[in-house]
């Protein structure tokens, strides 16, 4: 089947990206620099990440929040004009149909599904939808995100003004002419922007964020070493239909209304665990040796199966293997050793607290 | 005698000892090495056994005996600074050489242009 390309794709061509099949897109994975380099750079200084193939959907009408707090364990009302939250779409079992981001901007809601469960998502909302509520999918828009400790003064060089702007504020901007909209939010645990624009306008964009000589393009590889370091989940692997929030260790998801009212969907399940602690939970694992641990090894305690990795790969900032996985809640504290089912026997590999690097967001 | 297989491994026969190494082109797809594992020197090896494992931030390959025999030189040398492994060293780099029972093992394999026209 013909993969999607996102407006950049001649851009990334030009720019030496290896590009890879992902969730029927065509998308960078690396460019010449290579991962660690790219993943360092956003560590230190600013990455570009062009996230197009994310899904943006619109909500609006009368009944938008409503319909928005029947699907999730979110207090929508509490998200003001301008602000952004995370939140996830449950089922009745209370495992994690996806999770997103969820905005609130000129009065409409505005989330980014991931692009590998689109088809899956919109069809859920649509089946879901009532006549209160307008649902919009928007297609053929740009979303770049701007990564690292130097996002935020690249932005202010370009006449961008950032006052008051914090971690997960939204607003309106205009970059020469083109008006933007902007996130102060991502997925890498560094302070970082999420613009989204016209389709038309992201290659000038991309370009005008290069030309501050700042920034280093980067690809899914370093978006996904980036985020195993910060300890967030993604879909697939660390949530998935049988993994709930409380497992995957996002209790901040749930919001205290919510739980009180408990009318979100699988609250029975999700409440309990969230009273009495899950039977397994996500950790960080950090393997003795050189050699990574990959996704699906089985964790072992005594001899006995009590875990699986569900990412595991290398750490460029830690600059050594490292993983996330489920493990029995009993043993899921820092320092626990288990062993690593590998095909060369057992490696020990030790428990440790997520984030495996801190996350740095601007609080303001 | 260079031979190329199809899992991107170059042979190359010198009388009866067949130095092994992987190509230009798997370097450049495997990105950042990370980890490399060789076999031990004496290790007695079928055609197509895997024989060495090659880690990149990515993911992990193996790396396949292109004929049977034993196992008699290890570039361990390779161990001592994994980001010198790069496509344009590739084709320098053997990983291990092999003391070969029947050299019949190599004529499956791929002539240069035959590997080239695969992997264009």
């Amino acid at each position: 089947m013909e993969k999607q390309r996102t407006p950049l794709y001649d851009f990334h061509i030009a720019n030496d990206a290896r590009m890879v099949p992902f969730a029927g897109w065509d998308m960078p994975v690396q460019y010449a620099a290579g991962i660690k380099t790219e993943h360092l750079a956003t560590r230190n200084g600013a990455g570009l990440f062009d996230v197009s193939h994310m899904v943006q959907v619109e909500l609006s009408g009368n009944g938008a929040d409503a319909f928005f707090e029947r699907l999730t364990p979110t207090d929508i009302g509490a998200v003001a004009e301008g602000r952004v939250r995370y939140s996830m779409l449950l089922n009745d079992a209370g495992g994690v149909l996806d999770d997103l981001m969820v905005a609130r901007l000129d009065g409409r809601l505005h989330l980014v599904v991931n692009a590998g469960r689109a088809t899956h998502d919109i069809d859920h909302l649509r089946q879901n939808l009532d006549e209160r509520t307008k649902m919009d999918v928007h297609h053929g828009k740009a979303l770049l995100a701007l990564q690292g400790p130097k996002a935020a003064q690249i932005l202010s060089s370009l006449g961008l003004d950032l006052d008051g702007f914090r971690f997960m504020d939204i607003r309106h901007f205009t970059l020469g002419t083109v008006p933007l909209v902007i996130a102060r939010s991502g997925y890498t645990g560094e302070d970082g922007f999420e613009i989204s624009m016209p389709a038309n306008a992201a290659v000038d964009i991309a370009k005008t964020l290069m030309a501050t000589g700042d920034v280093t393009l980067a690809g899914l590889g370093a978006r996904d070493t980036l985020r195993l370091e910060a300890g967030l989940p993604l879909w697939g692997h660390e949530l998935d239909e049988t993994i709930t929030p409380i497992m995957a260790g996002l209790r901040f998801a749930l919001s205290k209304r919510r739980r009180k009212a408990a009318d979100f969907p699988g609250a029975n399940i999700i409440l309990d665990e969230f009273a009495n602690g899950p039977k397994r939970q996500l950790v960080g694992l950090l393997a003795s040796g050189a050699r990574p641990v990959r996704d699906g090894t089985i964790l072992l305690h005594g001899g006995v199966d009590i875990g699986i990795i569900t990412s595991g790969g290398f750490a460029p900032s830690l600059d050594r293997p490292a993983a996330l996985g489920f493990v029995e809640t009993h043993l899921a504290t820092d320092g626990t050793v288990l062993a690593a089912a590998t095909r060369g026997g057992e490696t020990p590999i030790t428990v440790v607290n997520l984030p495996l690097v801190p996350h740095r967001y601007f609080r303001g | 005698m260079l031979k190329f297989s199809e899992d991107h491994e170059w042979a190359n026969l010198d009388a009866d000892i067949c130095a092994v190494g992987i190509s230009p082109h798997a370097v450049e797809q495997l990105g950042d090495i990370v980890f490399v594992e060789l076999p031990d020197i004496g290790l007695a090896v079928n055609k197509g056994d895997a024989v060495a494992v090659f880690e990149s931030v990515k993911a992990a390959s193996d790396i396949y005996s292109p004929a049977g025999g034993e196992i008699v030189e290890v570039n361990n040398a390779l161990l001592d600074d994994l980001t010198a492994i790069t496509p344009e060293s590739a084709m320098a780099n053997w990983l291990f050489k092999i003391k070969i029972n029947d050299a019949g093992d190599l004529e499956s394999l791929m002539d240069e242009a035959a590997y080239n026209a695969m992997i264009s």
